[in-house]
């Protein structure tokens, strides 16, 4: 059984639950992928599935990876992920994979990539605290001390800077599913998902926490 | 926004919504649970504002309640409000009335809307 689909944020807004609470969700949706091609032990060395999201036009498509979906027989796709399976003897190539293996209730993984925040100090960065704002203190969001002086006479590795934030692959676990609506391929879930709307995100089964 | 996100919305919007303005004087029929029993809660006030925004509009209620004011926040298109009653219109030159916080009193009052027929 595969538990992963690809699928495009598009935006979020909030629902009412059954017992009158009002649910904070994400909008997404969410395939119908195809099983572009099926990698097998024998053969790659792992069992996956590799699953194609979004059509892309022929002539859009550079030598390599028109070669690849020819190979397959397969309709090009924007964005191909691959997804482990239990038993890949169930999958075919050329298999629809839709929504509607996710239940409200579920709890899922969500994968995307973050929004872009450019070069950030340490306080946006790594939640430093700062300093005072004002009565003359002049140390407002600078780093501080980044280390000894002559011992050891060097910055250790990994001391935490201002740089380049956001913009890079997050995972949010647990997330839970509010509903799923199969026929428009539409699948709400709850709180926030990482990345910008109309972004790429993979929705995969929960690690830690079992669905019944 | 995105045209489906809208859809969605649409479908927890309550479409039969009586029509009330701010100014006006309502009677909000919510539905309270306390432990298993559930019973109705009439709260009766001065509508002072009203957001407009697919299923998450809302509108806030204030009343004088012994000599306290008091202001109620309730989301339009929640299933815990059974009825809304417009007890009365007001005529206000303002969408959002928060000037009534600062009265009490006499001057804490709003003229009622004659209609023209």
């Amino acid at each position: 059984m595969v538990k992963g689909i690809i699928g495009r944020k598009l935006g979020m807004t909030q629902v009412f639950s059954d017992d009158g609470n009002v649910l904070p969700v994400t909008v997404i949706e969410a395939g119908p992928c195809i099983v572009v091609q099926k990698k097998t032990l024998d053969n790659d060395g792992y069992n996956v599935l590799q699953l194609g999201y979004s059509e892309k036009k022929v002539k859009r498509l550079n030598k390599p990876l028109k070669g690849h979906f020819k190979k397959h027989n397969a309709t090009p796709c924007a964005y191909l992920k691959e997804f482990g399976v239990d038993n890949i003897e169930d999958y075919q190539e050329g298999d629809s994979i839709t929504i509607d293996m996710f239940n409200a209730g579920d709890f899922v993984d969500v994968t995307g990539v973050s929004k872009g925040k450019g070069f950030a100090g340490v306080v946006k960065r790594w939640g430093f605290r700062g300093g005072p704002g004002g009565h003359g203190s002049m140390f407002h969001k600078s780093p501080g001390s980044i280390g000894a002086s002559a011992t050891p006479s060097r910055v250790f590795k990994g001391r935490k800077m201002p740089g380049r934030l956001g913009g890079k692959r997050v995972t949010v676990q647990n997330i839970q599913v509010v509903e799923v609506k199969p026929d428009k391929n539409i699948i709400l879930l709850k709180g926030a998902v990482p990345g910008s709307q109309n972004g790429i995100i993979t929705i995969k089964s929960s690690v830690k926490k079992r669905n019944n | 926004m995105n045209t489906i996100v809208d859809a969605i919305e649409k479908e927890h919007m309550k479409l039969d919504i009586s029509d009330f303005r701010p100014g006006d004087t309502v009677k909000v029929y919510s539905k309270i649970i306390e432990g298993d029993k559930e019973r109705i809660q009439v709260f009766e006030g001065i509508v002072i504002r009203k957001k407009e925004s697919g299923s998450r509009a809302s509108f806030t209620v204030r009343k004088i309640s012994y000599g306290v004011g008091v202001e109620k926040l309730f989301p339009l298109h929640s299933p815990g409000i059974v009825r809304i009653e417009t007890v009365r219109k007001g005529e206000v030159r303002r969408a959002k009335l928060y000037y009534l916080r600062q009265l009490r009193g006499k001057a804490f009052r709003i003229k009622e809307k004659k209609y023209s027929q």
